[in-house]
């Protein structure tokens, strides 16, 4: 089974007695309140779907990112994992210090403050996302926050509670051991925050003639106003894997990551992560993580360039735009298809959107019925 | 540091020379200590991903597999 990234899988969380007494003394600890973001980054590091990551990142591991992809330990890693202290927050941290992580006065993890650092959002905007342009989601984020930044590992005693979809997910000891119980020896990961429809079936499809099993992976923590809410999507994959795919080789399991939309810096970030899964393979389309204008159509692919096969050690597999093409009569990519556009079956997303708030379905050749029916529900309703 | 001698057939070891000839290699023994380091790290590397899902214990494996029936994965 493939290594996790940096080699060894993290678990931070607290067991038994030691979980007992770090909760009494955390009571009496400074609180800090976590953001959404963060929240979604203590769980991702408690389990150790972010190995090698044991906590918020330093200033060495986070300078590292932003100038050169890398860890200061040597590792890829391309988007910084970090914690701030909170706007109104006076207080004077200083290493050795302890804090407890805090969601709703709930107490979730303990940090060992090993760096109190300042920082400079516009630098770290413009590494990451390419942009200071308030109207990209994570700037605006970014903008939120204040510039002091705490490094250290944390240790979890409270995993993070969701209300929805519990059934669906699995921390990544359990999906390597689900994937060595079903003897898939290579397996790819689709990430999604979007309904799948047939350009992303036939990507995956591609992908999993290649493989033993195909885990679709949707992103469901936070994202941005105006995307897709997680109960319809949920609705919409189930629809596709009951009517469309071969079970004995899908999976699908919640990740649970805040989207950064950084485009091609995520694009690595979400094929690191999920080879502490256990996957071999992951799926890079056009425009992975993008959000606008913001990225080139396949800067998510050119990126990998930049690491060495051993380095990444995921397999990229890289996919070009795809549509159902009329004069072919099958689903092909600009790769395969010798035809012109006016052959090509392509909605733009607002189209899409107008055709089902009207509750018109889509042609079947752009979406599955079972899925437009789910997704014209959805537009029609307050909700949208 | 403390050596060993290893035989292998005379027909390999005369291709080795010559592929050792203008390739940075000292000597035939130089390039075997270099390919063998090399597979070595390699098949332990694999034998220590074997393992899996890390260093869990066959109980943990166990109550896993438990979970994933439970939830219908397997």
């Amino acid at each position: 089974m493939i290594r996790p990234h940096g080699g060894r899988l993290i678990d931070r969380h607290a067991k038994g007695e030691m979980r007992e007494a770090m909760l009494a003394k955390a009571n009496e600890l400074p609180k800090i309140q976590v953001n959404e973001r963060e929240l979604a980054d203590i769980e991702m590091i408690g389990c150790g779907a972010m190995s090698p990551l044991e906590g918020f990142m330093n200033r060495d591991d986070y300078l590292g990112v932003l100038n050169n992809m890398h860890l200061a330990s040597g590792p890829v890693w391309t988007l910084p994992i970090t914690l701030s202290v909170k706007p109104g927050d006076d207080r004077q941290y200083k290493t050795g210090d302890q804090i407890a992580l805090v969601d709703q006065g709930a107490i979730l993890a303990v940090m060992d403050v090993e760096d109190v650092y300042k920082v400079d959002h516009l630098t770290e905007a413009q590494k990451v996302y390419l942009t200071d342009d308030p109207a990209h989601p994570s700037v605006a984020f970014l903008q939120s926050l204040t510039d002091t930044y705490l490094g250290g590992p944390i240790t979890v005693l409270n995993k993070v509670q969701h209300p929805d979809f519990n059934e669906f997910r699995l921390e990544p000891k359990e999906t390597r051991v689900l994937f060595k119980a079903k003897g898939w020896n290579s397996i790819v990961a689709f990430q999604t925050r979007n309904p799948i429809h047939r350009a992303h079936e036939y990507l995956q499809k591609c992908a999993l003639e290649q493989v033993d099993a195909l885990l679709i992976h949707p992103l469901m923590g936070a994202t941005k106003k105006g995307d897709i809410p997680g109960d319809v999507r949920m609705a919409c994959y189930k629809a596709l894997i009951d009517g469309y795919y071969a079970k004995e080789r899908v999976a699908i399991s919640i990740f649970p990551a805040a989207m950064r939309y950084a485009g091609p810096r995520e694009a690595i970030f979400h094929a690191l992560v999920r080879k502490n899964y256990g996957c071999t393979h992951f799926i890079v389309g056009r425009d992975h993580a993008g959000v606008g204008t913001y990225y080139g159509t396949y800067d998510a692919q050119y990126i990998f360039d930049n690491f060495t096969r051993e380095e990444i050690d995921i397999t990229p597999m890289m996919f070009e735009h795809s549509f159902f093409c009329n004069a072919c009569g099958n689903m092909a990519s600009i790769k395969t298809c010798p035809h012109g556009k006016e052959e090509r079956v392509f909605l733009s997303g607002t189209k899409v959107r107008e055709m089902l708030a009207a509750g018109q379905r889509p042609p079947v050749e752009f979406t599955r019925p079972e899925v437009a029916d789910i997704l014209m529900k959805f537009y029609q309703s307050e909700e949208a | 540091m403390d050596k060993v001698t290893i035989k292998i057939p005379r027909q390999l070891y005369e291709k080795i020379q010559l592929l050792v000839e203008d390739s940075g290699f000292s000597s035939p023994t130089e390039f075997i200590t270099y390919v063998l380091r090399d597979l070595v790290g390699e098949q332990l590397k694999e034998k220590q991903a074997e393992k899996g899902a890390g260093d869990l214990t066959n109980d943990e494996i166990a109550a896993i597999k438990q979970r994933l029936r439970n939830l219908g994965y397997l």
